[in-house]
């Protein structure tokens, strides 16, 4: 190889190498923007809404404008907090809980004991396509059927199950994979024994893969909690606490909703979505410990 | 669904198949002609513009976690926080949307105060940002190592392997994973609804405001009744139509990986 030659290509592998270290340096600062929001997001609220949030915002009914309004020209905190949308949200997560996932397990354990077979693939992409359905369109479905059939006007019941629609094709998913994971030589060894079918399935399989499970419903708990649009058509939103399932309940995404439309009550926004943040936030890193501990 | 059907049924009775293509929505009673179009429209816009807009930047984090810091602390940390974008609930996106990013917007000089397409576009873009990289991210992650290695083996630089091996290796999964967060711009609704300004026009530039499907239903639906509401139906159904479309298409296409 002559000198010319050997200049060429060392030029050239310069070249390279530095393409590649410009290449690299463009993902890192790629990926820092794209980061960024959640800590600017995060940071926010908190320096915006921690000043509110008390024991009383806790326990007490928000508001009326001119309260907050009087309490703003003064300069004081806006007295109030969002009782009802705690216990709101609380009402319809739990009762869109006890909707969906005993219904959610039995299917998952369905279509894991039936792999390949038609009615269960049928099954499994009707839960794949209702896992892609706009959270919204779930609650124009859940207004049709409850709101104007059996509730005859906007109800906690109607909100429960548009969340419980939600929340069902996460939780049959996560059973399916869970109990895909576990060994089938533990299957077999229950059989073995003559345990009945039944019995091998809840008190092998499901116990096996409970922190699968786990893990599963508080991911969906964590995204139904936050969910505002299937709301509004169906729950609507309430001014008072209210434990009756067939009346209009408020909770805390749809508070914030009402807040966001009221420019005297711009302070508590920024306290309720703290709030609902950290509720998610909490649930969100709680199931990925679970996942990650076993 | 079948009520969603149902629902719909006078709408297009009213306006036939045109509905589609309207491009009217004129709630004047008497008057009532209501049309689909502009909230097609605006919702295509801005899922493609968010979609575009997340493509660099979920690109990147996926080749971050899943090639140049994989398996390191780093990674796993940096992983977490993308993860925690997801869990963001929509409305505190629309807030945030509405009080840091469009003042700052309005300073550098955009119309109509700060709402529109654009705005909307980029909170979307962030929520799909996780979706999006979680999906590249596990795809980049499962090509072969001795793939990667016979090329390093043959003197490539790491630039080089990822785009002349990884890549192509990954693509129709990336592909995929980009189609379905594609689907997840088009029904999102709070955080849209907040920033997109709320007009019921075919949007005419990339800044102009504009509606899409799931605002147009949650802006309308608490004072709509009769032919109004079944319209707003019959844009839910046609939501869940493409929505369902885009995700039969992307399913497919990890399916056929398989």
């Amino acid at each position: 190889m002559n000198a010319a030659q050997n200049k060429i290509s060392h030029d050239n592998l310069n070249l390279r190498t530095a393409k590649d270290r410009w290449v690299k340096y463009i993902v890192i600062f790629l990926s820092a923007i794209t980061i960024s929001p959640i800590i600017l997001i995060i940071f926010k609220l908190v320096a915006k809404g921690y000043r509110q949030i008390s024991f009383d915002f806790i326990i007490n009914t928000p508001p009326n404008t001119f309260e907050a309004m009087t309490a703003q020209n003064n300069g004081e905190l806006i007295p109030g907090g969002i009782a009802n949308g705690i216990t709101g949200t609380l009402l319809m997560v739990v009762m869109a809980s006890v909707l969906a996932i005993p219904v959610g397990v039995i299917s998952g354990v369905y279509l894991y004991e039936n792999q390949g077979k038609r009615l269960a693939n049928i099954t499994r992409n009707v839960s794949d396509i209702l896992q892609g359905v706009p959270s919204i369109v779930l609650g124009l479905i859940s207004y049709l059927w409850i709101v104007k059939n059996i509730t005859n006007g906007f109800s906690a019941l109607a909100g429960s199950v548009s969340l419980s629609i939600m929340m069902l094709p996460m939780i049959i998913r996560s059973t399916e994979e869970t109990l895909k994971m576990i060994p089938q030589t533990i299957k077999e060894a229950a059989l073995a024994l003559g345990v009945p079918y039944y019995k091998v399935i809840l008190r092998v399989l499901l116990p096996t893969g409970v922190s699968g499970l786990l893990t599963g419903i508080l991911l969906g708990l964590s995204r139904i909690l936050g969910e505002t649009a299937p709301l509004m058509l169906t729950a609507l939103g309430s001014s008072i606490i209210n434990f009756n399932i067939t009346k209009p309940t408020s909770a805390v995404p749809l508070l914030i909703w009402e807040f966001y439309n009221d420019p005297n009550m711009i302070d508590l926004i920024w306290s309720s979505s703290l709030l609902l943040m950290a509720m998610v936030l909490f649930l969100n890193i709680i199931s990925k410990q679970i996942a990650a501990s076993t | 669904m079948f009520s969603l059907v149902e629902g719909a049924i006078p709408a297009f009775k009213t306006f036939g198949l045109k509905f589609i293509f309207n491009n009217q929505w004129n709630p004047t009673s008497g008057k009532e002609n209501y049309g689909a179009l502009p909230f097609i429209a605006g919702t295509i816009i801005t899922s493609l513009a968010a979609l575009i807009i997340s493509l660099p930047l979920s690109f990147s984090a996926s080749l971050f976690l899943g090639e140049y810091y994989r398996g390191t602390r780093l990674a796993q940390i940096i992983g977490m926080m993308v993860d925690l974008l997801a869990g963001i609930p929509s409305i505190v996106y629309g807030l945030w949307g509405f009080y840091v990013l469009r003042p700052l917007l309005i300073d550098l000089g955009l119309p109509n105060q700060g709402f529109g397409i654009f705005t909307a576009s980029i909170i979307l873009a962030i929520m799909i940002i996780p979706y999006a990289t979680s999906l590249s991210n596990e795809i980049i992650s499962m090509v072969p190592n001795e793939l990667k290695e016979a090329a390093y083996s043959l003197g490539a630089t790491r630039f080089e392997v990822i785009f002349n091996v990884i890549v192509p290796s990954a693509r129709s999964g990336i592909i995929a994973g980009y189609i379905l967060s594609f689907g997840r711009a088009l029904g999102e609704t709070m955080a849209v609804t907040m920033l997109i300004g709320n007009t019921n026009i075919v949007p005419k530039s990339f800044f102009s405001t504009g509606n899409t499907m799931a605002s147009v239903i949650a802006n309308q639906f608490g004072e709509a009744e009769g032919l109004k509401l079944s319209s707003l139906i019959a844009i839910g159904l046609l939501l869940f139509v493409i929505t369902g479309i885009i995700n039969a298409v992307g399913k497919f296409i990890i399916k056929k990986m398989e």
